[in-house]
């Protein structure tokens, strides 16, 4: 380690960019969050009230909440068992490639496919009705993405799309592990079980919390295809933040979505730290 | 000698048992690997499929008359119209791709100009606050767009810069998010092997070049593809600060096809798809590597 003035040479661009285009005019949103939108005067705690009393707001941080929720610990788990799974097959080099496909389709690409696949007259009803048909079941058609279902299709997508990098990372986790160990703990008499949680578990911290940050991360991007399929307001059970922000910037409604920016913003910071915190303690202890 | 024999036959069972483990194994596999490839199937073939075919295949999905959505695998009639007229009768797709194009390289250059020298001033040197600011830098980058957009907002106004490609460009070039990438891959590089270089005299700007940029290839190669996949998908941020529609990337005018015209949406799809495809071949190793780097923790 270096001490000195070439570090800050070597960050100062990214730095000032960074205070430039992201934490000065945040610190505008702070004020303005405390602001009337249009007479500039100290309004308080006003603009913050306002939205922890709209229920647009409160819906989209309930979707938003439950989406997450429900999603990331499926795509780990999901991701650690195919990864886990896929260690003792042939060819698995290109089945890797094909599962971590979806990465590289176009937003706007897969939301025209899922029209044909999840409306009212798509594939899905189509062989759906043709399957109860045939065995003699009565069935309603639904139209899958203006239903209480597009959450679910919003979930699958997601997982769609991210499972496959979530299981390249976990193996590439896995490869990590140190194989004496493994061994060791074999002719120790250690099951596969025992195995997993006491020698591969613990291991895989690293990876666990890589694996998280960047699922988190893609949950919020999940909009594009949201907004691609359903438009800007779609089905209350995919009512996000993501739409609500967006809805609120092309109504010029500042002031709200300044206190909601902020709000945001500091849960966030505390989930970060949370993670980063268990992170810190997983990886020294 | 019986018991052996016994033994010998256990083992053979238990072996053949393994195959068909293995073998159900990879049917279940398998199967998530059809759902990737339904949707691809079903762009490819709509995109050579005629106007009337499709017209008659997916009024149902999109007028909620007559039965159900139809589609052939073999298109009846195939043809290469809706890519002949795509490519040679609507200079606007072409401006669109150029677009994208242009928006999807500039950030990714800028982004190793400012990007790769902060994650090798963190990987590398000692500094007043270094953990205060790389803390400050992750938590950038986990933030969604949506809590920034406001901010983005402010600065581009103030700077005049809305409505111009260089509001999207300039805030992702100062993502955190190739920094934190980046990072792990230099955090590879031996401590003795740069001291050994300065022994040798050489100065600091080029130990980053000679031996930085080369070993931690793996972080910055993966930090680029990844980027590259994301903003050839850009949505969010055209959407709030490009008002002009001749300013906007590919990924916004797929949507604006309407159903009628369905043929073009799927050429368009499927010359969309060609980028990011060809840059996945050739990124596909570099995403694990540098990713992993950065889940170590040196």
């Amino acid at each position: 380690m270096r001490k000195g003035k070439a570090g800050f040479i070597f960050l100062a661009p990214s730095f000032l960019g960074t205070l430039i285009f992201v934490l000065l005019p945040f610190m505008d949103v702070v004020k303005r969050s405390f602001m009337t939108a249009i007479t500039k005067e100290g309004a308080g705690m006003h603009n913050y009230r306002i939205i922890f009393t709209n229920s647009a707001f409160l819906l989209a941080v309930k979707n938003t909440l439950r989406f997450a929720l429900v999603c990331i610990p499926l795509l780990v788990m999901l991701g650690l068992a195919i990864a886990l799974a896929m260690g003792s097959i042939r060819h698995m080099q290109a089945v890797k490639s094909l599962y971590l496909f979806p990465l590289a389709m176009p937003t706007a690409a897969v939301a025209v496919v899922w029209k044909m696949v999840f409306y009212e007259r798509g594939f899905l009803n189509k062989y759906l009705e043709r399957f109860c048909t045939h065995f003699g079941m009565g069935m309603e058609t639904v139209d899958y993405i203006g239903s209480g279902a597009a959450f679910y299709v919003l979930a699958g997508t997601y997982l769609w799309k991210n499972l496959g990098f979530t299981v390249v990372l976990w193996l590439a986790g896995i490869m990590g592990v140190n194989g004496d160990v493994m061994e060791a703990a074999k002719v120790d008499g250690a099951g596969g079980l025992q195995r997993f949680w006491y020698v591969l578990l613990p291991d895989l911290k690293g990876s666990l919390y890589i694996i998280v940050v960047i699922s988190f991360l893609n949950s919020f991007k999940i909009y594009r295809e949201a907004y691609l399929a359903a438009g800007a307001y779609p089905h209350e059970s995919i009512y996000m933040l993501q739409h609500l922000f967006n809805n609120w910037f092309v109504n010029l409604d500042l002031d709200k979505m300044a206190a909601a920016a902020v709000a945001c913003g500091l849960f966030f910071l505390a989930f970060i730290m949370l993670l980063q915190g268990l992170w810190d303690k997983g990886t020294d202890g | 000698m019986k018991g052996s024999w016994e033994l010998a036959k256990r083992k053979k069972i238990k072996s053949g048992l393994n195959t068909a483990k293995r073998y159900l194994l990879e049917t279940i596999l398998i199967c998530p690997v059809v759902m990737v490839c339904i949707p691809i199937v079903l762009l490819i073939t709509g995109a050579f499929m005629g106007r009337d075919e499709l017209r008659e295949g997916l009024s149902p999905v999109f007028t909620g008359m007559g039965g159900y959505i139809q589609w052939n695998l073999m298109p009846d009639y195939p043809t290469f119209e809706n890519y002949k007229r795509l490519l040679f009768e609507m200079p606007q797709f072409f401006v669109l791709f150029w677009n994208s194009v242009k928006m999807t390289g500039c950030i990714l250059a800028g982004q190793c100009l400012v990007g790769m020298p902060a994650a090798w001033a963190f990987a590398v040197y000692r500094f007043r606050f270094d953990k205060a600011v790389f803390t400050l830098y992750v938590v950038l980058m986990l933030m969604p767009f949506q809590v920034m957009m406001l901010s983005n907002y402010l600065v581009l106004d103030r700077l005049g810069l809305m409505d111009t490609q260089w509001a999207v460009i300039l805030p992702a070039v100062f993502s955190t998010f190739p920094v934190f990438i980046c990072y792990g891959g230099f955090r590879q590089i031996p401590g003795a092997v740069l001291e050994s270089a300065r022994i040798d005299g050489a100065g600091e700007l080029l130990i980053f070049y000679k031996i930085g940029l080369p070993l931690g290839k793996g972080g910055i190669l993966s930090a680029m593809t990844l980027g590259f996949l994301e903003y050839w998908n850009l949505m969010e941020q055209p959407l709030a600060f490009l008002e002009s529609k001749r300013l906007w990337p590919l990924s916004l005018y797929l949507p604006e096809i309407t159903w009628e015209q369905a043929g073009y949406a799927f050429a368009a799809s499927v010359i969309t798809l060609i980028p990011p495809v060809f840059v996945f071949l050739m990124g596909q190793d570099y995403l694990e590597q540098g990713i992993v780097y950065a889940g170590l923790k040196g």
